[in-house]
């Protein structure tokens, strides 16, 4: 089922990526090359059968609410594009 | 030095025959000669090897050496390595300094191991040729007009000329198995869970998975034994013993049970690769295994389901790529929409948004039941078809890849074209399962890989078939003729 200009926008503002005018079309067409091929799987009989998750179908290990380590921000904020004490700094959000 | 394999390394080094010090800056020499040929490396630690060197010879000299002591390794640049770059591939860590390590390279560094550098890949492990790098593509050691393969490209390459015994990588739908073949060296993808992810960047989380890359079932044994192993930082890392890889090596392969999937011999095969694949199976045959015809019927299906899940986990996983906390951030955002959206077009390359996209879409409202809940059910129904056959055999062998390396371009901006070359490996990501590719042949002049496919946490099995594989051949053994002709 091939999606149109209009679908891709709404994906591009969805996944918060840009599209420039001059790649457009491309993108469009490489998505709609993937769609052909997953759109196989509506051949696929699958009544009945339960989805899996997990390939192991283990579930989430859970642990004590203990604090169990001492995060270094700064070493961690060491690597951030813009901070004011221990604050990341972004445009602003409300005028 | 740079012909020994791991294990005469290791050996070697035990004896005092040469030094970590000798022995490193040999490989950094040969890295330094090499890269602008393969650009293998994306970035390489000379200090910081030196360093490490320094200080496994003063370990070895004082008795004190854990197994891998002083032995030069390459980490795929999708770990975290503190103090060093650590780019995935993209121009979105371009400037990213990890500030810890992954476990793998805190394991390996623990073990002994010497970090020479991190090795090139597809953007954030997205790929199948090592053509979507950032940093440009990685050439095949065996082909230079030809793709190593991906996404561990780089590790492959590495490996395969001998500018390192051994590296790390990754593989999520064949990305550790397909480029061991296309440059003629062993990749195994251990059992999901068996290693720890943690400082590993996510692709797809429940797909990823570490494992070695090096030029023999032994040297990679000797490698996952200090990757493998419960980590309680990784909440999918799961907690079973660790068996002896190396000394399960000898066991025998008379009795072993060995299933060939009618679905991986028929249609779209390479016959040169069949030929090679057939010739090995008789190998296995001459050493008292059993070869018995199976079924996997739903195998075409994986590569569908795969194409679902994949993208809807990798567009989940590189929302945090943001331009807020770390890595690229446009120039001037006018507002945080603007931040995000242009951070993320500058930053990610075009299969990046591609997988990112299609991830969306199935996803998204409407299209969820249709796709991604459709690609789970498919999921259990091929996770089904393993446990029915292992019911029968201990090992599935079968060819690695369609086709040997194919030249730069040769899919044509087909995106399709390119991830049907993971038609035989990616069922056993979709399954969880442990797989691994050893050498088995050439076919003009450019590497076969034979996949032998194992049931949950019997590496210590599929390993000590490889090694009972490479006693009786020397595919393992060969090298590039440029290599050759290089010299020492």
């Amino acid at each position: 089922m091939a999606i149109q200009r209009a679908d891709i926008e709404k994906l591009c503002y969805l996944a918060r990526i840009d599209l420039t005018e001059d790649t457009a079309a491309d993108t469009a067409a490489g998505i709609n090359r993937v769609l052909e091929l997953i759109d196989q799987l509506r051949a696929a009989d699958t009544a009945g059968i339960a989805p899996l998750a997990h390939p192991l179908e283990e579930t989430q290990r859970l642990r004590e609410d203990r604090v169990e380590e001492k995060v270094d921000r700064d070493a961690l904020q060491a690597v951030a594009p813009a901070v004011e004490s221990g604050l990341y700094l972004v445009p602003r959000v409300i005028e | 030095m740079h012909d020994l394999t791991l294990a005469e390394m290791c050996d070697g080094l035990a004896r005092r025959a040469f030094s970590s010090i000798e022995l490193t800056r040999h490989l950094l020499a040969r890295i330094a000669a090499a890269n602008p040929r393969y650009n293998a490396f994306i970035t390489v630690d000379e200090a910081g090897a030196l360093a490490r060197a320094e200080t496994a010879d003063a370990r070895l000299a004082a008795g004190d050496a854990p197994a891998l002591c002083g032995v030069p390794i390459a980490h795929k640049d999708i770990f975290c390595t503190r103090g060093l770059r650590t780019s995935c591939g993209s121009r979105m860590l371009d400037n990213f300094i990890a500030p810890y390590d992954a476990t793998v390279v805190e394991r390996l560094a623990a073990a002994g191991a010497v970090t020479l550098g991190k090795t090139n890949m597809d953007e954030f492990a997205m790929g199948s040729s090592n053509e979507t790098s950032y940093y440009g593509p990685v050439k095949n050691p065996w082909a230079p007009d030809c793709v190593p393969g991906g996404s561990s490209g780089g590790s492959a390459a590495a490996v395969a000329a001998r500018l390192a015994p051994g590296a790390t990588a990754t593989d999520t739908g064949g990305s550790i198995r397909q480029p061991a073949a296309l440059c003629g060296i062993t990749g195994l993808k251990p059992t999901y869970g068996r290693v720890s992810r943690w400082g590993m960047i996510a692709f797809a989380s429940s797909l990823d998975q570490a494992g070695p890359m090096a030029r023999s079932a032994e040297d990679a044994a000797l490698l996952l034994q200090a990757m493998a192993g419960f980590d309680p930082r990784d909440s999918t890392c799961l907690d079973r013993p660790v068996p002896d890889y190396r000394a399960a090596l000898d066991q025998p392969l008379a009795g072993l049970r060995i299933g060939l999937p009618a679905e991986y011999f028929g249609a779209g095969l390479n016959p040169g690769t069949a030929r090679a694949v057939r010739d090995a199976l008789a190998e296995f045959e001459r050493q008292g295994a059993r070869l018995v015809d199976i079924r996997l019927p739903h195998s075409d299906l994986a590569v569908p389901a795969y194409y679902v899940i994949a993208p809807a986990e990798a567009s989940a996983n590189l929302s945090r790529f943001d331009g807020v906390r770390y890595g690229h951030r446009c120039a001037n955002p006018r507002d945080l929409r603007d931040l995000f959206m242009r951070t993320r077009a500058e930053g990610f390359g075009a299969e990046v948004k591609r997988r990112i996209l299609v991830g969306t879409y199935c996803l998204s409202a409407g299209y969820y039941d249709a796709y991604y809940h459709k690609a789970q059910q498919v999921r259990r129904l091929i996770r089904q078809d393993f446990l029915d056959a292992f019911a029968q055999v201990d090992l599935i062998l079968g060819p690695t890849c369609p086709n040997p390396a194919f030249a730069f371009g040769a899919k044509g901006g087909d995106p399709v074209a390119m991830y049907l070359e993971d038609i035989y490996t990616i069922a056993a990501n979709l399954a969880g399962l442990p797989a691994l590719s050893v050498p088995c042949g050439l076919v003009d002049g450019k590497p076969v890989g034979l996949q032998i496919i194992g049931n949950y946490f019997d590496e210590a099995r599929m390993l000590a078939a490889a090694h009972g594989f490479q006693r009786a051949t020397d595919w393992h053994r060969r090298q590039p003729e440029a290599l050759a002709e290089a010299g020492a």
